[in-house]
């Protein structure tokens, strides 16, 4: 049959910014989707607000909107651009989400454009329960016991016949936020509420409660002439009751016998044909009793997905490509295995290894977030690890993860071992679950206690007592003779790491010693295939893990080569923005004629994609693990600068190793990041920083804090994110923070440096090839100095600095990258006090701000930086003048994940909390931050409506004038007391509600209750946030009421208000931008 | 943990560890691929005479149970895996993998990279071996490979096959009987007659070294002639009396070796695969509908699709895979066979509608009453 011919023009809907639940994982998606449609011929139009994606990348699709992705911005670009078919199942629920609304909105109709991947009727049956659990129901597919309602009144009424423990799931709403599980009905109509108000459709469904069941995940795949496959089998280590995007999990199912695996299958496909995807991937999840085998269908996903990716990535099968190429009417026996290219694309995937998933979790950024697990998602990132028995992919996982511990080992016990009851740890759902286990087994709980207290599969919990049991071994190893060839090789089988065993076994005491001892026996990792049919076909994609076997498959080539280390999984701080630098790295050096072999363990991204890289190791970033990819394939270097600190950390270790790294020298790198040697450089080139030193102990703090002058910066060494990072106003305030700065990196020094109150912070992020300077950019923060500068909004060119400080701020960037002889990316932080300004940090590497610059200029400073890192230069790109100059405004918002942690206070600070950026993009500044507001979700009024304001005293002053504005351009102003005399005082007329401290709930929540608000101005009284306070900021981040709680902010915003009062904002491609259209 | 050998007739050899069973044992290595099914694919006749390696190297993780029995006792000559499971976990699990093989003398070897022996048979194709937990000389087992019997022209089927008939009993929830099926047991699975008396159909299974006039007297609505193991012509006999059966006119219906003994019984040749389909993923396309089905595949023998006459037999269905021969259909005779396996048993259920296919043909063939 053959792809349609009478599509031409095909909208791909991408899924925004990076928020918990929805990650990189659909710009591996989307940007897959658009390389497979382009290939067949079609025009690709994508809207993405975006910019740290692949996919936004002008070259990834014929017209690129970074735009916000709301149905009025999409419906602008449908009718500029004119596409025959919009395709809505690659960008996540976003995505979907906004084209049901454009289908409601009568805007397909209008312009004649089609849905394809999945129609309207298809998305609603799969998403609303009612509709679903009907088709369920005709396809004789069990559902569990549940009923949807639409107030508390029907909460109250349903809730005896469905029974306690009830789940609470809100339709239409992002990883399940707003659900729980609730025991009793005040915890019921407490949940139920959240539920309806998170709601998109104000509906949420009462479920009878599996928790502790078996949970799994089918990834189906359907076409046209309905051929179904199944890609991959799931299985949760994690039982029912915790998300599955929070849980563990295994690839394929592991405790299913074939019967009961063929029943999953066939009710997967059942459910493909009864909600009728017609083309495309799907997820179906379901819950299995342990006891007796009852199979209920939990869930379907009509589109690609987070489990999609990780399916892709388990098995080497590219669903996204595939999806998009069915939903132009490819049937799978049409299409053929990339890997194998011999076989159809029209198979089912088998593998011969375990794949191991575990969450990372960012609970440490949130304080008053409680680490418990459930319904709704709350990990920020992931990790995956191939092995070829559950211990080893376990145990690889849990050092990619990167949180300290190098495998399941005995760090890891030692975070829970403060437990006093052992078993009521065991009840816990939160993130230390595995450790528990193991710590609980070697305190002499049975496996079968353990899976009571867990309802975790008694076949996993044995998996880690086989690694204890390796431990103990090594403990009682006989000293004074080395470790037994035979128990290091199983060890090494297990997983286990030279560091692991090294703290087993005081013989061997460093993990230099272990590996020199296994290096000596000739125990080394052999690298498999991940191909797609455990070794049935030859395959032709070169996609390994490592493992300990017998047949190397690593195939090195002679040619010039070349490592990228990857940023492993997504955290706070460094995210899909250091993937992106290094799929830019792999690009340029591919296209330099270096092969180019990718390591990294992050299931969600393109640079796991094996079509990224000439080979993608699927590896912890670790050093062992790095080094055994070195020794096998010998390139001639490293490139460390481009994934953020993972794989910076690992410079120096390399370098010692005797591994060359590429581009800046770790030398320069250790400049910038050693205090003391980056004070004398900076002092030599005659440039200012805020007065700092460093403490070792909490006295020389309280010294170093009276010498330099309140407010201090207090900070620890070594981490990314501005992790336990705090503005000390006096000695009281520095105490603490001090405490908390030694116990966020243990050993080193706490950094204190003056805080230079109300001061502008910018970004520049500068291209240097040792003699000439390329500035890629200064970054205006809007947010002031002390917000962390992942979570300031920015913009380029800056709208407010001077232009002459600006020069002068490029002028010293460009000496501080000539003098490090920057091979490459340099980012610089800069404060602007009084008309003066301040190097407050560099780093020589790439920075957060590298794609959003890149998407906000047109140049690939990325790219351009490995090529550099390679021999180019800076001429040979054309980069002669030193900067862009720009007809337009690009203001970057960061996305904060306020909405998934209850009783957190969702304010600003110097340590970063967002997960994720848009860009908005026009012609002034005013319209590109309005833009990116609509594109952060922050949906800022016009006229009409009210504002509450708030303000400690200190910020009175301005608050007053944004009152003033806001009352000239027509909005009533409430607010608290003080802040209401003050404007009245200017007179400006407000309406006074109490706080909630004196008139209990009757107050602004009221306000909020009727849904009267459109915008609250409130900024916290102090260091430490009163508990109504909070409250009142919270309430408003629950019902997406638009929130500012900075005095910059502000600002913006009013400005944007006003101009956009009478205008209309309209919608351009950046192909339009850097053509000069 | 017993040291074991594992050694091919080409001189390769893998060291790997006992976890059931001891002594030595020899036959063809073969791999198999799918994820779930050990099970099932133990208790299939059709691997007598093999020793299998399964390609997912984690096994015996949910044990054994009473209820997924192929066949009335395990019939691989051996089982290799990567790391068999200490503990099963399964509510229907009654016993351990080892102790299920223990139990039946059969021996089970693991800690060796499968993936190495995978790679190694698709390379240089199925071939005879030895594993040996008692001689652990690996050119001495290489020897033993080399002279062992091997699978070509041999007759394996004898071995598996019912010694008497038997009827095959239905089960509570089967319907009433509507048609009388003969079934010729080559090494049949029991699932083939789990659905066929599941859809109504009262199974009398014959030995396959039986008469075709004995089995005519019966006056059955129709053949089915099951799977089975080794070489399809290693049993010239059996050919014999199945193209007496198909001359009767009464509806047939083959799976894999069955498949192969219809491709003979029609004037075509069969031929040794270089390392066969096993597992449960092999695409097959029915050539009528344009439509692909997932199926469950065992053989390692294949009927020539060119080899038989295009007027007289039609080729049904294909392997997106390889392009071989899946299924055939008489263009006269009520007959059709397909090479894969469609009671699954392992494997998905994807082709399961087949039986009722031959249901139909019955329905159309019996004299109105």
């Amino acid at each position: 049959m053959g792809k349609r011919t009478d599509l031409h023009k095909i909208l791909i809907i991408g899924s925004g910014p990076i928020v918990i639940g929805q990650a990189c994982e659909f710009d591996y998606s989307g940007t897959q989707a658009c390389k497979a449609l382009r290939e067949e011929g079609y025009t690709v139009v994508l809207v993405n607000s975006n910019p740290a994606t692949i996919m936004t990348d002008p070259e990834t699709a014929d017209r690129t909107y970074v735009e916000p992705i709301t149905p009025e911005s999409v419906a602008k670009i449908i009718a500029k651009e004119r596409p025959d078919a919009v395709l809505p199942t690659l960008g996540g629920q976003t995505a979907l989400n906004t084209a049901v609304q454009l289908a409601k909105d009568g805007v397909l109709d209008q312009y004649n454009v089609e849905l394809i991947g999945a129609k309207v009727d298809v998305i609603r049956k799969a998403e609303e329960r009612e509709l679903f659990k009907a088709a369920m129901a005709e396809a004789g597919i069990e559902c569990l016991r549940s009923i949807p309602v639409r107030s508390l009144d029907e909460v109250r009424a349903v809730a005896e016949e469905i029974g306690f423990p009830i789940i609470v799931r809100p339709s239409f709403t992002l990883g399940g936020t707003g659900g729980g599980t609730a025991d009793n009905m005040e915890e019921l109509l407490r949940i139920a509420g959240g539920g309806l108000k998170a709601s998109l459709t104000n509906e949420v469904l009462l479920e009878e409660s599996v928790v502790g069941w078996k949970e799994f995940e089918l990834e189906v795949m359907r076409d046209r002439n309905d051929n179904v496959v199944i890609v991959c089998s799931i299985e949760n280590v994690d039982p029912m009751g915790v998300h599955t995007g929070d849980s563990i999990t295994v690839a394929p199912v592991q405790t299913l016998t074939d019967a009961e695996y063929q029943k999953l299958r066939d009710a997967a496909i059942r459910v493909m044909r009864a909600i009728g995807v017609e083309t495309g991937g799907s997820n179906v999840q379901f819950a299995v009793n342990p006891e007796n085998g009852r199979i209920v269908v939990i869930e379907m996903n009509p589109r690609v997905s987070r489990s999609s990716a990780l399916a892709s990535k388990a098995t080497g099968f590219p669903i996204a490509k595939i999806a998009a190429k069915l939903a132009v009417g490819y049937t799978l026996d049409e299409l053929s295995n990339d890997i194998t290219r011999e076989t159809p694309a029209c198979f089912e995937p088998t593998i011969d290894y375990c794949v191991v998933k575990i969450p990372r979790f960012a609970f440490e950024k949130f304080s008053g977030a409680e680490a418990a697990l459930g319904v709704s998602m709350k990990s920020v990132g992931e990790t995956m690890a191939i092995g070829r028995n559950f211990k080893e992919a376990l145990q690889k996982a849990l050092r990619g993860l990167e949180i300290g511990v190098d495998g399941l080992d005995l760090k890891a016990e030692a975070r829970v071992a403060g437990t006093p009851d052992i078993e009521a740890g065991l009840r816990l759902q939160e993130p230390n679950r595995l450790f528990r286990i193991k710590h609980a087994l070697k305190h002499g709980l049975s496996v079968e206690r353990i899976y009571e207290l867990t309802g975790i599969d008694p076949w996993f919990i044995d998996n880690v007592a086989q690694i204890i049991e390796i431990e103990h071994e090594i403990l009682a190893a006989p000293h004074g003779e080395p470790l037994p060839r035979d128990l290091l090789l199983r060890a090494k089988r297990d997983g286990f790491s030279d560091a692991q065993i090294a703290a087993l076994y005081s013989e061997l005491a460093t993990e230099a010693e272990v590996r020199a001892q296994r290096l000596h026996e000739g125990i080394v990792p052999v690298y498999h295939l991940v191909d797609t049919c455990a070794g049935e076909f030859e395959a032709y994609t070169p996609y390994y893990y490592s493992t300990y076997g017998q047949t190397d498959e690593a195939r090195p080539s002679d040619r010039r080569k070349v490592i990228v280390l990857g940023s492993g999984p997504n955290r706070i701080g460094q995210g899909i923005e250091f993937d992106y630098c290094c799929v830019h790295t792999v690009q340029a050096l591919r296209q330099l004629g270096f092969e180019t072999l990718m390591v990294n363990s992050n299931p969600e991204t393109v640079s796991t994609d094996y079509d990224t890289s000439d080979k993608l190791y699927f590896e912890p970033l670790t050093f062992e693990d790095v080094m055994n990819i070195y020794e096998r394939e010998k390139p001639e270097g490293v490139v460390v600068q481009m994934g953020g600190q993972t794989p910076l950390s690992l410079a120096v270790p390399l370098l010692k190793a005797g591994v060359p790294i590429m581009g800046t020298s770790p030398d320069s790198i250790d400049i910038a990041e050693d205090r003391k040697r980056c004070r004398q450089l900076l002092e030599s080139l005659g440039l200012r920083q805020p007065e700092s030193d460093t403490a070792v102990t909490v006295e020389e703090a309280i010294e170093i804090a009276a010498r330099i002058g309140y407010p201090v910066m207090v900070r620890p060494s070594y981490v990314l994110g501005g992790r336990a990072m705090m503005v000390a106003h006096n000695g009281d305030e520095l105490v603490p923070f001090t405490h908390a700065a030694m116990r966020a990196s243990p050993g080193f020094p706490v950094l204190i440096d003056r805080y230079l109150e109300g001061a502008i912070e910018a970004d520049v992020d500068v291209v240097c090839d040792g003699k000439d300077v390329y500035i890629g950019g200064v970054m205006e923060h809007i947010e002031e100095a002390g917000v962390h500068s992942g979570d300031s909004a920015c913009c380029v060119p800056p709208h407010s600095l001077d232009p002459d400080l600006c020069l002068e701020i490029e002028e010293a960037c460009g000496r501080i990258a000539l003098a490090l002889d920057v091979r490459g990316l340099l980012n610089v932080q800069i404060a602007v006090k009084d008309g003066i300004f301040y190097i407050i940090e560099i780093n020589p590497r790439a920075s957060r701000t590298v794609p959003f610059l890149a998407k906000a200029t047109g140049v690939p400073l990325a790219r351009i930086a490995a090529s550099i890192a390679a021999g180019k230069t800076l001429h040979d790109f054309g980069l002669t003048q030193r900067r862009a100059s720009l007809d337009w405004f690009a203001v970057k918002e960061a996305i904060l994940p306020f909405n998934r942690f209850a009783g957190v206070d969702p304010i600003l600070g110097p340590e970063m909390k967002s997960t994720g950026e848009v860009m908005g993009i026009d012609t002034t500044f005013e319209m590109a931050y309005w833009k990116s507001q609509i594109a952060a979700g922050q949906h800022l009024p016009l006229k009409g409506a009210k504002v509450f304001l708030s303000a400690k005293d200190n910020d009175k002053p301005w608050i007053v004038e944004a009152g003033r504005e806001l009352a000239a351009l027509g909005f009533a102003l409430i607010a608290t007391e003080g802040t209401a005399n003050a404007l009245e005082a200017a007179g400006v007329e407000a309406t006074r509600v109490g706080k909630l401290a004196e008139h209990g709930d009757s107050s602004i929540l009221d306000f909020m209750h009727q849904g009267d608000l459109s915008l609250v101005i409130n900024t916290p009284s102090g260091p430490i946030s009163r508990v109504d306070e909070i409250k009142i900021r919270s309430e408003a981040i629950l019902r997406s009421i638009p929130i500012v709680t900075t005095r910059a902010g502000a600002k913006a915003t009013v400005a944007a208000i006003r101009y956009m009062q009478d205008r209309e904002w309209g919608v351009k491609s950046l192909q339009e931008y850097f053509s000069g259209a | 943990m017993k040291k074991a050998i594992i050694a091919l007739e080409d001189g390769t050899w893998w060291e790997a560890e006992a976890f059931a069973g001891e002594g030595e044992i020899d036959g063809e290595i073969v791999f198999n691929t799918s994820l779930t099914g050990y099970q099932e694919i133990l208790t299939d006749p059709s691997y007598r005479g093999q020793i299998v390696t399964m390609t997912y190297p984690l096994i015996g993780n949910y044990g054994i149970n009473a209820e997924d029995m192929e066949s009335y006792c395990p019939h691989a000559a051996g089982l290799i895996v990567g790391e068999c499971s200490r503990v099963p976990s399964n509510w229907r699990c009654d016993r351990t993998l080892p102790a299920y093989l223990k139990e039946n003398g059969i021996l089970g070897v693991h800690h060796v990279d499968t993936r190495s022996i995978t790679l190694h048979i698709r390379s240089k194709g199925a071939m005879k071996c030895v594993v040996s937990t008692t001689d652990l000389d690996p050119g001495s087992l290489v020897r033993k490979a080399v002279a062992s019997p091997g699978l070509i022209g041999r007759d394996l089927v004898t071995d598996v096959s019912t010694q008497e008939p038997f009827a095959w009993k239905s089960t509570d929830g089967d319907p009433a009987p509507r048609f009388r099926v003969a079934a010729l047991d080559c090494g049949l699975k029991y699932n083939q007659l789990r659905i066929l008396t599941g859809l109504g159909c009262q199974v009398q299974v014959f030995p396959a070294g039986s008469k075709a006039s004995d089995i005519l007297a019966t006056r059955p609505d129709g053949f089915f002639l099951s799977n089975g193991p080794g070489d399809p012509e290693g049993v010239p006999k059996v050919v014999a009396e199945v193209q007496e059966l198909i001359q009767s006119g009464l509806p047939t219906f083959g799976i894999c070796f069955g498949h192969q003994l219809l491709g003979l019984a029609l004037g075509g040749r069969t031929y040794k695969m270089k390392f066969g389909h096993r597992g449960g993923n092999q695409p097959v396309m029915d050539l009528a509908t344009g439509l692909v089905e997932i199926t469950s595949q065992n053989h390692g023998f294949c009927v020539d699709k060119d080899s038989l006459d295009p007027d007289l037999v039609e080729t049904t269905h294909i392997n997106l895979n390889d392009n071989t021969s899946e299924g055939l259909r008489h263009k006269k005779l009520p007959l059709f066979s397909v090479q894969y396996h469609p009671e699954a048993a392992p494997g998905p259920h994807d082709a399961e509608h087949l039986f009722s296919r031959f249901l139909k043909m019955m329905e159309a063939h019996k004299p109105a009453a």
